[in-house]
Order: structure tokens, then C-alpha cells, then sequence
């Protein structure tokens, strides 16, 4: 589950038509106006056929026997060039349509993918590397736009002008346009063969690139620990071989793409030696007369050309169709963590107003089908308004207690339930996120800021505050201090990540946007590990006292944060092992007695007496 | 205007000579296939004039043929398209490469400075927009080269026809030659409007990368905070403009393309027009005018292939431009020759007046910091949240450079000491831990590059001593397990226990623990300090750390407070003398215990 690929199994396999069949049912955007832009891709093919016929003409017609017929030479010259003309114009007005809708039609795309990976769960979202996801709305997406800009277009002209030049041979001797066929049928087959050759190829140079960028990605996000332990070297030699891996992988691909253009031109070429021959040998019969077979030769070459071209689109449509794929997958992954308000709304319930409780059934939680337990049968009720410290050794399951809680994650059995035995429990699964998210939130273990002032990430929690807003709640944490020793407030930019900001001040904002939303239920991930004890200890007073009234679970190594909850919960290897208030557990003399006293002894730094 | 029109055709044609002197070899072999295909385009032409002339029209004429006629003329054919199918193959490989090289070498360029480049540098560089630096304006840059060789091949195709043209008929070649100056004409200004188009096009593909790569860097608080809707309006708002911006630009390639297909008609047509007046006044005979029109309907391919180059040249320029900037940084940290075998045992440190600021900022984040550590002893230091305790960690390391002062590793100024000494002679646990996307047994012994890679039985201590061995034990694959990204399948704790375990193996003589064990109980904490200290030639530790435990180990205590030691002296002595540091270590004791 933790590798969970992005790619339905089944679907591994498919062509390229089926992936574009797929693509296009989900971008309804893409068929918009698709009629006119039809219609003038066939004027701009017929404008193309037309040329090269009339410079014919002028030169059999006009020019013919030496002696040139200015008026008609005048006539069809400005014939042509008015053709040429409106040829131009009507290319012009097709490609904008064509990138418009295609454009528009990739946004939508673009932005339905990274929504997605947005609902995929936290799971789905770690077996796939940061810098891969990111790839599968950038440049996955790009790769597509990049073909559309060229491709789509040629790829239209250039059947179209196979059906006119096809329709002109037949003018001439349908039994050379027969031979003509016959020759390309190969090429046909071929071409398909190839495909598949080409799908593989290209899929295996889009996941490279995915590769490329999360091995960029460590190297960026990493730097310091790169630094400090000076890996460049190592680090250095994992991106070149993902840079050389994506090399060979483009290569490859390159080596089957010409291969295809190539058989294109061989066919080519039989297919004039046959005409050629045959030509000869139907003349001789007296089915075609010299004139003809000439005039055939030239229309062969129109023929071929935009075979050519066509494969040629085809084959960078692979390319793109591979990126397409990529970006489908994302699409076609179900998340497996679903909100019920659309994914069944008949079924959605509402939350109890006022605080919740939480009640485990039995819950059992494992991250990987072979994987041990990490939280095993669980079954309790914390009834609302309760403060409960969550405490247990590394590993013990107390990250994964908590992801059950706020539903980041579905038990493998059992089942969780928020409310109180008053108004009743709802189980999580059927309370939509919307109401879920802004009942009960969690500060996780690594905090994240966003790249915006300390007002911007606080705002996060709470859209819609204004500053001032902002710089009172964190005085009502205690945190006015703090926010008026930054440079520039609550305007204070964080950086990257929050990096301009030192840990312990990340953690304080990750706090506060957690207060401002102002959940029922509010489960603290080890929110203030890095804190100073001193601010830790006016900031969960100030804490204990704003949220007085509704249920907050903490997890904490300290243990001060247990010495003050209303409730001890114990955890190890997946069990909840002690139950109680601080007093009554560190008198039953279990785990709990043994840690705390450890925690004493280390924090007073003197050898721990009671306990 | 017209300068700055020319700047960006001049230093598109820069961009052009860049990668040919880059990769002159793939570049030579692909402009030869190139020349022979299109030797062979004509050649071919030719042939089929041959073969009407000398098969066709005979066999008709008489009314026979021969098998031997028949079959030279099908060979002809098939041998010429075999040696054009040579050029296509040579031209098509070489030319690929010769693209696929420049980008995979300009990638590893661009994430070799990033390697280099100083922390400073990365804070102020979303990592969105590096990873787009990297990935897309690599690409953007070197993409044109595939068609390149053709559009040189070309040019040598357009050579030998205007020779031709000018040997049948000077003046006529001369009206249909007006086509080249409007083609140029119109690729310059194709470029000048295109290239703030594609420029911004660029940057706002790196935008859009920028917030994705920030946007599921934030998952788990964008799920938590149930903010799905709002990231997707911040990612779709920047998409459309990306949109419009691409729709922009293919608006004038939409131009563009149909002009290029539409002048060398129209030269012909002139050609035509022109020649056939030409013809009736005698001063040519219709024979040439007829080679001349097939001459310039040869010419409209190669045109499209030089303009397909040009056309691409605004999106190359554009992308090169955002790549510059990262080849060109510089500020990366400087190492000298120092690197005499120090004596074994802990590391002495000293740090003598530093003073040190982020960026612009008015406040210096260290402010005249001095103290000393004895080799093999331990200094604890403590201070609040946001004192500067992980800046100065930094500084001792060398994950930064002072702006004043200097930094003495055994005697030394680190900034004196070879590259990799630093790292070397101390190990640094940093606040946050970093995993690699690696098995438990990579990031622990992080492969050095000297090759003296640590034996399964140093893993396993070491993995005991942060006691993390057992843990590790239970893992599916053992030490071969892979962690996933940023060790993401493993709890803080377990991270925390690696990157410790990985500063023990290598027995380092300077240990900075950088509030490294917050999630780690107390008694594992207690365990691997004994273990660097107990040993015969004990390490110096520099701890970063609230825990009275720990601090009361310390040979001394460094006192910080607003970037500023306040105070140096033993725990007790600070204990007496200094109320804001008895207050912040007694926190926990002094917080009323329920009875
Ligand atoms: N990259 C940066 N750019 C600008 N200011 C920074 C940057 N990193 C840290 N600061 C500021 O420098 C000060 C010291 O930060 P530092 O991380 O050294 O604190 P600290 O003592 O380690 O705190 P903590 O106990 O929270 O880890 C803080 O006020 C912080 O806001
Ligand atoms: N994404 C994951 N994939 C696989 N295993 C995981 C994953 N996350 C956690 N685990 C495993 O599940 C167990 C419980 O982890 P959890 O994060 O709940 O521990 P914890 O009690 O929060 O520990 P800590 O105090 O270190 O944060 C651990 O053995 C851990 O290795
Ligand atoms: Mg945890
Ligand atoms: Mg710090």
C-alpha cells in the first residue's frame, strides 16, 4: 500500500487509441467547436492540394508547346495565388482554434490531475515521489501541449490530404491507386507494431524524467544534510545516473522513431517501382495512356508525403500519448480514503453540533498488506471535552492513532466513530470532508508553512482574517511576545517551507493555524517538540484554557503535557496498554510509571525518588 | 526597435553556434546524413525524370518494353530511397542525440550548482522553480536541435539550387530570390513578438511548478485543514494564465507557420508570372522557365525546416535565459589547502566574535559570539525558541560562513580547510531529519564517496547505540529496506534514530546534535553520549538540548539569548546566577504536578 503504484494494473497495457479514447472522455472541453475547426483544416488540406496541381497547370496549359498563352498563364497564376491566400488564412484560423481548445482543454486537465493527487490519501501520496507527482502536472502535461502546437494540426492536414490525393489518384487509374494501397498496407501494420514499440518506449522516458526530477528534488530539499555530511559526491552521482538513465531512455525511443520513418520511406519507394512497372505493363495493355502514368507518378508523391508526415505525428503522439497516460493514471487512481459527500451522498450524516468524543471499534490499522499491526483490535470511547495525552514509545502507533482519528487514513477493520453517547456516534466514514475538516483538525508532527508571511499561514486555518486578527490570536496564545520581536509582525515572510524561521517558530505558527480554525476536536502530533519548555508551558496553558470546553488528544514526549490532561492513554507495539489519569497511573506502577519517571528524572536532571 | 530585433535573432544564432560547439561531432555526422538525404530528394526527382524519358516514353512509344528496363528502373529507385533511408537513419540518431546530450549535459550543469551553490542560495529558490530550471528550461533550451542539422542540410540544398537558378536564368532566379530577404523579414519579427510571449510562457510553466511542488509538499496540512478546494483555485488561477500565455504564443506561431508555407508559393507563382512573359518575348525558352518553377517547389522544404528552427528559437532563448542565471551563481563556498592529520581524540573548537545575519535582515541573527570546546569535553547549548542555537550549529559545521569572526576547527579557520575536511571531523544531527529516498542501510552510511564504505557490523552498532537496531530488525528487509521519500514509511521517532545512527558510525571527533533527540527517550539519549565520551579518546559534543539530564553532562553550558552568549559557566553556576535560564530549564519542574 505504501508503494501503491499510481497505475491501475489493468490499464498498464493499453494503446495509444484507448488512451486517447480515455483522455478525451475526460476532457469534454477538448470536443468544443471541434466542427469548424474540422471544416477548416479540410480547406487548408484542399488549399495545400490545390497548389502543386495548379503550378502544374499553368506549366501544361500555359507554357505548353513553347509558346506561353499570357492571358491564361495571368489567370491561373492569380488563381493560385488567391488559393495560397486563403490556404494561409484558413491555417491561421484553425491552429488558434486548435491551441484555444486544446490549451483549455489541458488546463482543465492540469487542474483536475492536481486536484486528485489532492484526494488521493496520504499513502497513495507518499508511494509516489514528490518531484514524480509534480512531473504529472507539469511537465507530462506540457508534453502534450508541445505535440498539440505542431502535431495536431499537421497530423489533421495530413489526412486530410491522403483522403484528397487518394480520391485524385483514383481519377486517374484506379488500378495504380489499388497498387499504391496495396504497397502502403505493410506500413500500415507496421506502423501499429511499432506503436506499441513506441508506447513502451516513451512511457519508459516519461517515467525517467519523473525519476530525474525526484532525485533533483532530495538533492534540493536535502541540501543541508547533503552538506553537513559531505555527500555531494554520492548525491551528485544519483542524479547523473537518473540524468543518464532518462539519456538512454530518449535514445531508445529515438532509434524505434526512426526506424518508423524510414520503413515510411521504403514503402515509399516500392510504391513508385511498382507504379513504375505496372504502369509500364498496363500501358502496354492499353489501360492507361503515357500522359496519365506521368501525371500518376507526380500524384504518387502527394501521396506520400503526408503518409509520412502522419507517421511521423503518430509517432510523437506517442510521446505525448505517454505523458497523457501518465497524467490519466493519476485521474484513474481511486482514493482510497473517499469523501462520502461525493462519493455517496445518500449516505452523508452530520456531525453532532458541540464538542465530539471518539470512539474506536475495534479499529486494527496496518500500512501494508504483509506488515505487522501497527494499531491492533483498539477499542475505546474518549467521551467529548476530555483533554487525553496520547504517550508510547517510537513506534508505538501513536502518528497512526491519530491519522485514524482525523481520517487521513481507513481502519483495515473496525471502525471509528465521532460524537458522545448523547447525541450519538457517526462513523467517520460517512461525514463528508467538508464538515470533517473544519471539525477536527491535527497538527502533524512536521508542520508545514507555505511560502508567505506568518499572517498568510495562520489565515490557512482560518480564511479571511485580517491581520490584526492574526497578531490577537496570537496573543491569546501567549505568543504576542514572540510576534513582535520578527523583523516586520505577523508580515513576517517564513520562507520556503517556513525555513526562514527557526523550528521551534514554525511549530508556534502550525499551532495557531490550528487554533484559528477553531475545530470541536483537536489532535496536537507532537506540535511543540521542538518549543522551548518555558514558551511550551505558557503556550498549552494558554491552550488548555482557549479550548476549555472541547476535546483535544496529545501526543507528546514530554510528559508534562500527561501530567496535565484530564487522561493518559498508553500505547505500545498497537495496543493501548494503560488507561487513566496521571495520578492513578503513575500509582498502578505500569509503563506509564516507568516512563514518566524516566521523563522526571531527565528533565529535572535529578535521579527521579517517586513515581 | 530595430536593435533589439536584431539582439534576439543575434543571440538566438549565439544560442545556435553554442550547441554546435558543444556537440561537434554528433552535430558533423548529422549534417552529413542531412546533405546526403537531401542529395538524395533531388537525386530521386531526378530519377523519376530519367526513367519517364528514357523507360516510360520509349516503352510507350514502341509499344515494348523489356524486363531488363523495367527492372534497372525499379532499382534505381529503390537504391537511391536506400540511400536516402541512410541519411534519414544517420540524421534522425545523431541529431537526437545530439539534443539528448546537450540537455542531459546542461541538467547535470545546472544540478551540479545546485550541489555547490550555498543554503542561502537554495532559501531564496522555491524548489518548484529549480526542479522546472532543471527539467523544462533545459529542455526548452536545447529542444530545436533536432531539426538543426536538417536546416544546415538544407541550406546546402538551397546553395546548390540558387546556383542553378542563376545558371539557367539570372533574372528570373533574381525576382524569385526576393523570397529570402521577405522570409528573413518575417522570421525577425516573428521572433521579436514571440520571445516576451515565450518568455513569459516559461516562467509561468515554473510558476505552475512552483505551486504544485509547494502544494503536495503541504499535503498532509492541505488534507488536514480540508483546504483541497482552495490549493486547486491558487494551482488553477496560475494554470489559466499559463494557458492564455501558451494560447498566446501559438497565436503567432498559428501566423507564423502558414506564412513560411505560403512565401515560397508565392515565389513560384512570381517565378511563373514573371518567366512567362520572359518566354513570350524570347529571352527563355519555356524549357528552363519549367526546370526554374521545379527548382523553387524543391526549395519550400528546406525553407520549413530552417523555419521550424527559427521558430523555435524564441522558446530556446527563453528557456537558456532562465538557466543562465543558475550556471552563473556564484557565492559557493570557498575551501582552502588545510588538511594536516589532526591528533586523534575529539575535535578542540572555538568560535571567536561571529557575528551573522540572514540575507538583508536588519538583525543580525549571532551577535559577537564567543566561546571555546575543549577537544573531548561537551558543551550544552541553551537557549529559547529562535536564539540562534541551530544558526550557530550551522557555523560549527560549515553549513555557513560567518560574517565576522571566524570558526576554528582544531586550531584551524574552518574556512582554511580542504573540502570534505569539515564533514570529515564532525557530524552534524540536524533539527529536522532528512532521510534519503534510500534503504535503512544507505542513509546511515550515506556510501562516501572515498569508498570506505562501513561493514554490515558498524551499521548494526551504530544502529544500537541510537537504538534504533531493533526497530530496524523488524523491518521487512532489514537494513535493505527502503524508507520511501524523506523516510516517509517510518515514525519521527525511527527517522530521528537514523540520522543519529548515522553521525555515530562514523565515530566522529566533533558530534553536533542539533535538539536531535526530542522524540528519542531520555535513557537512549544518555546511551550515546556515554558512547563517544567513554571511549579512549573521547569526542568533543556540542548539544543542543531543554533536557536537564543532558544538560547536566555538559563540561559547560552556553548561554543564548537573542543571538548573544549571555552567559558561560557549569549548569549550576548557571542555575544561580541566571533567572531566565533557571526558568526555561525548571519549566517542567516548577509546572504544578497533580498529587
Ligand atoms: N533562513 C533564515 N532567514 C532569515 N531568518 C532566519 C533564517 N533561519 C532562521 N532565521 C531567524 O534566525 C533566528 C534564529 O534561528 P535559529 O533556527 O538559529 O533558532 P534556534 O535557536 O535554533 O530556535 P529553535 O529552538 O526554535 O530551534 C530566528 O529568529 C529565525 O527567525
Ligand atoms: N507510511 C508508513 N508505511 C509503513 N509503515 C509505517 C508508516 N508509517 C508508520 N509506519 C510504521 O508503523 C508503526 C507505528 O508508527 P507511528 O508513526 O504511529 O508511531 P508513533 O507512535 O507515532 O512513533 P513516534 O513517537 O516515533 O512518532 C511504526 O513501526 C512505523 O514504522
Ligand atoms: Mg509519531
Ligand atoms: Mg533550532
Amino acid at each position: 500500500m505504501t508503494e501503491a503504484p499510481l497505475v491501475p494494473a489493468d490499464e498498464r497495457r493499453e494503446g495509444a487509441f484507448a488512451t486517447l479514447r480515455r483522455g478525451l472522455r475526460m476532457m469534454p472541453e477538448f470536443r468544443r467547436g471541434l466542427p469548424v475547426t474540422f471544416a477548416l483544416a479540410l480547406l487548408a488540406t484542399a488549399g495545400r492540394v490545390v497548389v502543386p496541381i495548379a503550378v502544374q497547370q499553368v506549366i501544361d496549359r500555359g507554357l505548353a508547346g513553347g509558346d506561353p498563352d499570357l492571358d491564361v498563364v495571368t489567370r491561373l497564376v492569380l488563381l493560385c495565388a488567391v488559393v495560397v491566400l486563403i490556404t494561409a488564412v484558413a491555417v491561421y484560423l484553425m491552429n488558434v482554434r486548435l491551441f484555444r481548445t486544446t490549451e483549455t482543454a489541458l488546463a482543465a486537465l492540469r487542474v483536475r490531475a492536481f486536484r486528485h493527487v489532492h484526494d488521493l490519501s496520504v499513502l497513495h501520496q507518499q508511494g509516489e515521489r514528490r518531484g514524480s507527482l509534480v512531473s504529472r502536472v507539469t511537465s507530462d502535461v506540457d508534453q502534450l501541449s508541445t505535440f498539440m502546437q505542431w502535431g495536431g494540426v499537421l497530423g489533421l492536414i495530413s489526412v486530410g490530404q491522403l483522403v484528397v490525393a487518394t480520391v485524385v489518384m483514383t481519377v486517374y487509374s484506379w488500378q495504380l491507386t489499388l497498387l499504391v494501397l496495396v504497397c502502403f498496407i505493410p506500413l500500415a501494420i507496421a506502423v501499429r507494431w511499432f506503436a506499441q514499440r513506441l508506447a513502451t518506449a516513451y512511457g519508459v522516458v516519461r517515467e525517467r524524467v519523473g525519476d530525474v526530477l525526484g532525485a533533483v528534488a532530495e538533492s534540493v530539499v536535502g541540501a543541508p544534510t547533503v552538506r553537513a555530511y559531505g555527500v555531494g559526491a554520492r548525491t551528485a552521482a544519483r542524479i547523473d545516473g537518473a540524468i543518464d538513465r532518462q539519456y538512454r531512455a530518449q535514445v531508445d525511443a529515438q532509434k524505434v522513431t526512426a526506424a518508423v520513418f524510414v520503413s515510411g520511406e521504403f514503402v515509399a519507394a516500392l510504391a513508385n517501382a511498382a507504379v513504375v512497372v505496372v504502369g509500364v505493363l498496363l500501358g502496354l495493355a492499353g489501360d492507361i495512356t503515357a500522359g496519365t502514368l506521368v501525371a500518376f507518378l507526380f500524384l504518387v508523391t502527394l501521396f506520400v508525403a503526408p503518409v509520412q508526415t502522419a507517421s511521423e505525428v503518430l509517432n510523437e503522439a506517442q510521446n505525448a500519448v505517454a505523458g497523457f497516460r501518465r497524467v490519466l493514471d493519476v485521474l484513474d487512481t481511486d482514493p482510497d480514503v473517499r469523501d462520502p459527500a461525493t462519493a455517496a451522498p445518500e449516505t452523508v450524516r452530520e456531525l453532532p453540533p458541540g464538542p465530539l468524543g471518539v470512539r474506536f471499534d475495534a479499529v486494527s490499522f496496518r500500512y501494508a498488506p504483509g506488515a505487522p499491526m501497527a494499531l491492533d483490535g483498539v477499542a475505546l470511547t474518549i467521551p467529548p471535552r476530555l483533554r487525553v495525552a496520547v504517550v508510547g514509545e517510537t513506534g508505538s502507533g501513536k502518528t497512526t492513532f491519530a491519522k485514524l482519528v482525523t481520517r487521513l487514513m481507513d481502519p483495515v477493520d473496525g471502525q471509528v466513530l465521532l460524537g458522545s453517547d448523547a447525541e450519538g456516534w457517526v462513523p467517520l466514514e460517512e461525514v463528508a470532508f467538508s464538515s470533517l475538516r473544519s471539525r477536527v483538525v491535527m497538527v502533524p508532527q512536521d508542520g508545514f508553512l507555505f511560502d508567505a508571511t506568518v499572517a498568510d499561514n495562520v489565515r490557512y486555518g482560518r480564511p479571511g482574517m485580517t491581520d490584526e486578527e492574526v497578531a490577537t490570536a496570537f496573543d491569546e496564545l501567549e505568543l504576542g511576545a514572540w510576534v513582535a520581536g520578527l523583523e516586520d509582525g505577523v508580515r513576517t515572510p517564513v520562507g520556503q517551507r517556513g525555513e526562514s524561521l527557526s523550528s521551534g517558530e514554525r511549530q508556534l505558527v502550525a499551532v495557531a493555524r490550528a487554533y484559528v480554525a477553531d475545530p470541536d476536536l483537536l489532535v496536537l502530533d507532537e506540535a511543540t517538540s521542538a518549543v522551548d519548555p518555558a514558551t511550551e508551558q505558557r503556550l498549552t496553558r494558554a491552550l488548555d484554557r482557549l479550548t476549555d470546553g472541547r476535546t483535544t488528544l496529545t501526543i507528546a514526549h514530554r510528559l508534562s503535557t500527561a501530567e496535565r490532561a484530564d487522561e493518559v492513554l498508553v500505547v505500545d507495539a498497537g495496543h493501548v496498554v494503560q488507561r487513566g489519569t496521571h495520578a492513578e497511573l503513575v500509582d498502578a506502577d505500569g509503563r506509564y510509571a516507568r516512563l514518566h519517571a524516566s521523563w522526571r528524572r531527565s528533565s529535572t536532571g535529578a535521579p527521579a525518588t517517586t513515581g | 526597435m530595430a536593435r533589439r530585433r536584431d539582439a534576439v535573432v543575434r543571440r538566438g544564432l549565439r544560442h545556435v553556434g553554442r550547441g554546435i560547439v558543444e556537440q561537434p561531432g554528433m552535430f558533423t555526422l548529422a549534417v552529413v546524413a542531412s546533405s546526403i538525404y537531401g542529395a538524395m530528394t533531388v537525386a530521386s526527382a531526378y530519377v523519376i525524370g530519367e526513367i519517364t524519358d528514357r523507360v516510360l516514353l520509349p516503352s510507350f512509344a514502341d509499344g515494348a518494353t523489356t524486363a531488363a528496363a523495367l527492372s534497372l528502373a525499379a532499382a534505381a529507385i529503390i537504391g537511391v530511397a536506400l540511400l536516402k533511408i541512410v541519411g534519414i537513419l544517420g540524421r534522425r540518431l545523431f541529431a537526437g542525440i545530439m539534443s539528448y546530450r546537450l540537455q542531459a549535459d546542461y541538467r547535470r550543469r545546472v544540478t551540479r550548482q545546485y550541489l555547490r551553490l550555498p543554503l542561502s542560495w537554495h532559501q531564496r529558490h522555491p524548489t518548484g522553480q529549480l526542479l522546472s530550471n532543471a527539467n523544462s528550461d533545459v529542455e526548452a533550451a536545447w529542444f530545436f536541435v533536432a531539426p538543426l542539422p536538417f536546416a544546415v542540410g538544407a541550406l546546402v540544398m538551397i546553395a546548390i539550387t540558387v546556383v542553378a537558378l542563376f545558371l539557367t536564368d539570372p533574372l528570373i532566379a533574381l525576382v524569385g530570390l526576393v523570397v529570402f530577404p521577405l522570409v528573413f523579414l518575417v522570421n525577425v519579427v516573428y521572433s521579436q513578438v514571440m520571445s516576451p510571449r515565450m518568455q513569459r510562457a516559461q516562467q509561468l510553466r515554473a510558476e505552475v511548478s512552483e505551486i504544485a511542488h509547494e502544494s503536495f509538499d503541504a499535503a498532509l496540512v492541505v488534507k488536514t485543514l480540508g483546504r483541497e478546494t482552495a490549493e486547486t483555485e491558487r494551482f488553477g488561477a496560475r494554470a489559466e494564465e499559463l494557458r492564455d500565455g501558451l494560447v498566446a504564443v501559438g497565436r503567432v506561431r498559428g501566423l507564423f507557420d502558414p506564412m513560411m508555407e505560403a512565401l515560397p508559393n508565392l515565389g513560384t507563382l512570381a517565378v511563373l508570372l514573371i518567366g512567362a512573359g520572359r518566354v513570350a518575348d524570347g529571352s527563355t525558352d519555356a524549357g528552363s522557365l519549367v526546370s526554374i518553377a521545379y527548382l523553387f517547389t524543391l526549395l519550400a522544404l528546406p525553407i520549413r525546416a530552417i523555419g521550424w528552427v527559427l521558430a523555435d528559437l524564441p522558446r530556446a532563448l527563453a528557456g537558456f535565459d532562465r538557466v543562465t542565471p543558475v550556471l552563473e551563481a556564484t557565492g559557493e563556498t570557498r575551501y582552502g589547502p588545510e588538511s594536516a592529520a589532526p591528533a586523534p581524540g575529539g575535535a578542540a573548537v572555538g568560535v571567536a566574535g561571529v557575528d551573522f545575519s540572514f540575507g538583508d535582515a536588519a538583525r543580525p541573527t549571532l551577535r559577537d559570539v564567543t566561546f571555546d570546546v575543549r577537544a573531548g569535553t561537551t558543551v550544552a547549548v541553551v537557549g529559547p525558541t529562535g536564539s540562534g542555537k541551530s544558526t550557530l550549529a550551522g557555523l560549527l559545521v560549515r553549513l555557513v560562513d560567518p560574517a565576522d569572526g571566524t570558526v576554528l576547527l582544531d586550531g584551524v579557520d574552518v574556512r582554511r580547510l580542504k573540502e570534505g575536511e569539515v564533514s570529515g571531523r564532525a557530524a552534524f544531527v540536524a533539527q529536522g531529519t532528512f532521510l534519503f529516498d534510500d534503504t535503512v542501510r544507505g542513509n546511515v552510511t550515506l556510501d562516501p564517496a572515498e569508498g570506505s564504505a562501513f561493514t554490515d557490523d558498524e551499521v548494526w552498532a551504530a544502529l544500537r547505540v541510537a537504538a534504533a537496531d531493533e526497530f530496524v530488525a523488524a523491518l521487512p528487509g532489514g537494513l535493505d529496506t527502503r524508507v520511501g521519500e524523506r523516510g516517509a514509511t517510518l515514525s519521527g521517532g525511527q527517522r530521528q534514530r537514523l540520522a543519529l545512527a548515522r553521525a555515530v558510525v562514523r565515530r566522529p571527533r566533533l558530534l553536533v546534535l542539533d535538539d536531535a533527540t526530542s522524540a528519542v527517550d531520555p535513557s537512549v539519549e544518555a546511551r550515546i553520549l556515554d558512547a563517544l565520551r567513554d571511549s579512549d579518546e573521547p569526542a568533543t559534543v556540542v548539544v543542543i538540548a531543554y533536557r536537564q539530564a543532558t544538560i547536566s553532562l555538559a563540561d559547560e553550558v552556553v548561554w543564548l539569548e537573542n543571538g548573544q552568549v549571555l552567559a558561560r559557566g557549569t549548569h549550576e553556576q548557571l542555575l544561580d546566577e541566571v533567572p531566565g535560564y533557571a526558568a526555561l530549564v525548571r519549566a517542567y519542574s516548577q509546572a504544578e504536578v497533580p498529587a
